[in-house]
């Protein structure tokens, strides 16, 4: 048969036929395009709609970019250069770009120290965001808030060892204590620091400049190093307070209850803005003369109440949404209160809280450049400020709120992307 | 009767309520209750929708609180002593309708979380406890996993066996099969009709009355709150001596 088969076939092929393409029209860009922008007669108006704003946008960004002009001394030199060109002035930024980051007083000289605090944000704050780096790194997380209060107002180093050795005696003094009651491990626990403070403080007094850096005082602070500050303390300090404000507000005790909702209540109905004139002005009431409490430190307790109150809200909304099952299993299990919450409750609730937590956050941060209406010179304090009032630069109105614009950015979709990563990381299948 | 229901029942005394009487606000839901249950008794409770069935066994590990009467679980008196509701929690195990796994954690710590933290064992052999029973509930090869990635059947198995890692004397469980698909079903009686067997005293609001014919040595019918009939299973479903009994059963048998 198979001999016979070369006769009796006319055609043999030898070759395989290369696979066809598929008639254009049916993948590609052409299909894409066809499908997603121009699928009916309202699409195809918004999208050349669409193209026409981004087109009018680039061709009126791009020149502004492209002949900006750097390296010059002066608005006036600048726009010599510029003339007729729409160019930016970029020079501004060069020229200045030390007192945007750190305040026109800062001493230039030590400019090291609070980058260096910077720098080694990262590494304390790297466990906290990332649970699967070793925990051991959590110990420098605790010494970092010491440390970099050191690097940035400097002083001598016994403050912030005193400071830190305070909190370590009445966390010993705690967990002695704890065992009889909690009320008497936290009441032995603040006696413990304050006795550590004081007596420590006779230290501190005697030896004023042992190993000691240049002394920064706190109105010398600026720029976006103070927004970071401020934005760093708060949400680190809020965080916490949130979470007890949350479970205070559902405590059986009505004493604790009523308190925290007042405090939520009250807090939430006034403008932070008249908070932090409180802080300003009033505050400074409250307190002996002689003791002076630092105009920072006034604003971030002040904004520290404003997003924890947001934050045990949202956190509320979090523990709402908890199944009654999930304390009920807890519960019958015979975990008590205190481990049901921390390890059942509250990593679920945190969970679904996330993103209210980082929009709170995020607002937070943002809402720091508020302080330059106390006349505190952050960021935007600078610009508004010194800067544009000053002969050489007034008017460069536009790259100075572009360059505080990118930098708020940067930071605001950086934590917005991390938090979207946590989301996913954290997803566990359906409930 | 089967050789199952005669088994080692004692006469020490596992539960004991006297004159229990629990109010929601106004609504009197338990009315004087007196029950007496043996260690390694099988006690079925059945009833209608809203006759108290749940809130009688949440009373027993104090989820609900009680406002007249005694209830003494293993000699410990429930009061309102933190000490002895914590003492009286760890004795008893309880699974509940809807499984109440914990979703954030894996079956695995699920299981070795209460043994670990109420307990205090050590983790390793808080684990071994949890695989050996997991493998008695026939799901070793799912430890790593998180609930939400387990069926029904399964997540109530584990329910189970994160009970059992706390080595309870006593197990109630509140319908734990009405929330499954009927293929489930049996899977999880299975597993309740193995601990049967080992002794463990235990009391089930359930509605499968074959379970309830084959391990069960007491019956109880529950109806508006109070405790209408309790009989051997055999004499309780084959000559029910109450009207309201009669009428329930016919509707849950007839069909
Ligand atoms: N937290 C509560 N507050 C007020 N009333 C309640 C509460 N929980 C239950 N009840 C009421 O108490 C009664 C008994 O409820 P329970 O859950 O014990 O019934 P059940 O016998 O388990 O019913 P089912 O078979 O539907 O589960 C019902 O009428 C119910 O409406
Ligand atoms: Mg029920």
């Amino acid at each position: 048969m198979s001999d016979t088969h070369a006769q009796t076939v006319a055609f043999v092929r030898h070759t395989e036929i290369p696979p066809a393409p598929p008639p254009p029209g049916q993948t590609g860009a052409v299909k894409w395009m066809r499908e997603n922008l121009f699928s009916g007669p309202f699409n195809t108006i918004m999208t050349l709609l669409g193209v026409y704003i981004v087109y009018t946008l680039v061709v009126g960004i791009f020149p502004w970019i492209a002949n900006g002009v750097w390296g010059v001394d002066n608005i006036r030199e600048c726009r010599e250069i510029t003339q007729g060109n729409g160019g930016a002035c970029f020079a501004v930024i060069e020229q200045r770009w030390q007192q945007l980051l750190f305040g026109f007083e800062y001493p230039s000289s030590e400019y090291w120290r609070p980058t260096f605090a910077f720098v080694l944000l990262f590494v304390a704050v790297a466990p906290v965001l990332f649970l699967n780096l070793p925990r051991i790194m959590l110990a420098f997380t605790g010494i970092y808030p010491f440390l970099a209060y050191f690097l940035i107002w400097g002083g001598t180093i016994l403050i912030p060892i005193t400071a830190l050795l305070g909190f370590v005696v009445g966390y010993f003094a705690f967990r002695r204590l704890e065992r009889n009651s909690f009320a008497a491990g936290l009441f032995g626990a603040v006696a413990a620091a304050l006795i550590t403070w004081w007596v420590t403080g006779f230290l501190v007094q005697a030896a004023p400049n042992f190993l000691a850096l240049p002394e920064v005082a706190s109105r010398n602070m600026g720029g976006f190093m103070l927004n970071m500050i401020l934005g760093t303390v708060c949400v680190s300090l809020s965080l916490p307070i949130g979470i007890a404000l949350a479970l205070g507000r559902q405590s059986h005790m009505p004493i604790i209850k009523w308190i925290c909702v007042i405090f939520i209540e009250f807090i939430r109905g006034v403008p932070l803005i008249t908070l932090l004139f409180v802080a300003n002005v009033v505050l400074a009431y409250f307190f002996p003369p002689e003791t002076s409490l630092d105009l920072i430190l006034r604003v971030i307790i002040m904004i520290t109440m404003f997003s924890s109150a947001y934050i045990a809200e949202v956190i509320r909304g979090g523990l709402a949404a908890l199944p009654r099952g999930q304390y009920e299993a807890a519960d019958s299990l015979g975990l008590d209160y205190a481990q049901a919450t921390r390890l059942i409750i509250m990593p679920q609730a945190l969970k679904i809280s996330i993103p209210g937590i980082v929009n709170v956050a995020v607002g937070l941060f943002k809402d720091t450049t508020l302080v330059s209406v106390i006349s505190m010179f952050d960021l935007v304090g600078m610009i508004r400020g010194p800067i544009l009032s000053s002969t050489d630069w007034a008017g460069v109105y536009w790259e100075l709120w572009a360059f505080a614009s990118v930098l708020f950015f940067v930071v605001c979709y950086g934590i917005s992307q991390y938090s979207q990563w946590l989301e996913r990381k954290l997803q566990t299948g359906h409930r | 009767m089967n050789e199952t229901a005669a088994m080692q029942v004692s006469d020490e005394v596992a539960i004991d309520i006297q004159g229990m009487n629990k109010w929601y606000g106004t609504f009197h839901v338990l009315r004087d209750i007196d029950l007496t249950v043996f260690r390694g008794e099988r006690i079925v409770i059945c009833g209608p929708s809203g006759s108290g069935k749940s809130t009688l066994i949440r009373c027993i590990n104090a989820l609900e609180e009680h406002q007249q009467g005694s209830i003494t679980v293993d000699g410990t008196l429930l009061s309102s002593d933190l000490k002895n509701i914590d003492t009286i929690r760890s004795e008893v195990g309880m699974c509940f309708q809807h499984f109440n796994l914990f979703p954030h954690l894996t079956i695995l710590e699920n299981c070795t979380l209460a043994p670990i933290w109420v307990r205090k064992t050590p983790k390793k052999e808080a684990e071994e406890t949890a695989m050996h029973f997991l493998e008695k509930v026939k799901i070793p090869d799912q430890a790593l996993k998180y609930p939400g990635q387990l069926s029904g059947g399964q997540q109530q198995r584990v329910a189970i066996a994160r009970s059992l890692c706390m080595r309870p004397r006593i197990m109630l469980f509140d319908e734990p099969t009405s929330a499954l698909d009927p293929e489930m079903i049996k899977e999880v009686l299975d597993t309740m009709i193995e601990l049967a067997e080992e002794g463990m005293t235990m009391l089930c609001v359930t509605h499968e009355m074959g379970f309830a014919r084959q391990v069960a040595n007491r019956v109880i019918f529950m109806d508006a709150g109070q405790i209408v009939e309790q009989n051997e299973p055999e004499e309780f479903f084959n000559n029910p001596k109450s009207e309201r009994t009669q009428l329930f059963l016919s509707q849950i048998l007839g069909h």
